[in-house]
């Protein structure tokens, strides 16, 4: 059975989009190994987390694996909680009192 | 739909253009946000750009995954994520820059914190009072 065009639209979309934000995030490591300051490099650090998230969303459309959708899910937790021990650790000198 | 079908997902026409919509607007706000991140000049700024990489990008294409995958248990699973992106988001941006204002990451020319009385801000109030 032939795919219908707009499921062929959809893919050639979802691979540019992969594309894009996998380039971006080759992009944003520049201000992680630039970033004047500290909090530069963990927004940085936190923006590439970010576009991990949409790269594993993107990849279970994609490849219509829905287990992606739950690493996508599992990386946005981790990256919450990197930036929130960063931005303690920083501040506080200790990230358990 | 049996349990065999449901493992590939086939979806309509309208389904296909709401995912093609919603993964070119969180393109957009990616790529959007990763210019602001290399180009504005100071911490503070830089956060107000990635935060919208953070809300709109990466939530809209979380959401595409959503209508993908609706019906199914991933659909459900993918809709969290755009809560807990939409959640989080603004309070690590908040912990950040609490963190750099407390590091002493200098704010740029013009620029004040917001509780703080200034001259600049003293002559504002005095201006808008007349």
């Amino acid at each position: 059975m032939a795919d219908p065009a707009y499921l062929g639209a959809m893919e050639t979309v979802l691979y540019g989009a992969l594309i894009l934000a996998a380039g971006l995030t080759l992009l944003v490591s520049y201000r992680v190994i630039r970033g004047p300051t500290v909090p530069d490099r963990v927004v940085a650090l936190d923006t590439i987390a970010t576009n991990v998230v949409a790269i594993a969303a993107l990849y279970a459309i994609w490849t219509q694996q829905g287990y992606f959708i739950g690493v996508s899910l599992v990386l946005a937790i981790i990256g919450f909680i990197s930036t929130i021990t960063v931005a303690q650790y920083v501040t506080e000198g200790d990230i358990i009192e | 739909m049996t349990a065999e079908s449901a493992a590939a997902v086939t979806v309509g026409p309208v389904r296909a253009a709401l995912v093609i919509l919603l993964t070119l607007v969180g393109s957009f706000f990616l790529l959007v946000g990763t210019i602001g991140l290399l180009r504005f000049p100071n911490v503070y700024n830089r956060m107000h750009a990635t935060t919208k990489a953070t809300t709109l990008g990466a939530a809209s294409i979380a959401l595409a995954g959503t209508v993908y995958y609706l019906p199914g248990g991933d659909g459900l699973m993918s809709l969290v994520t755009v809560v807990f992106l939409f959640l989080t988001a603004p309070t690590g941006a908040h912990m950040i820059s609490q963190a750099a204002q407390r590091m002493g990451v200098p704010f740029l020319d013009g620029v004040y914190w917001p509780g703080e009385q200034t001259d600049l801000m003293r002559e504002r109030d005095g201006e808008t009072d007349d």
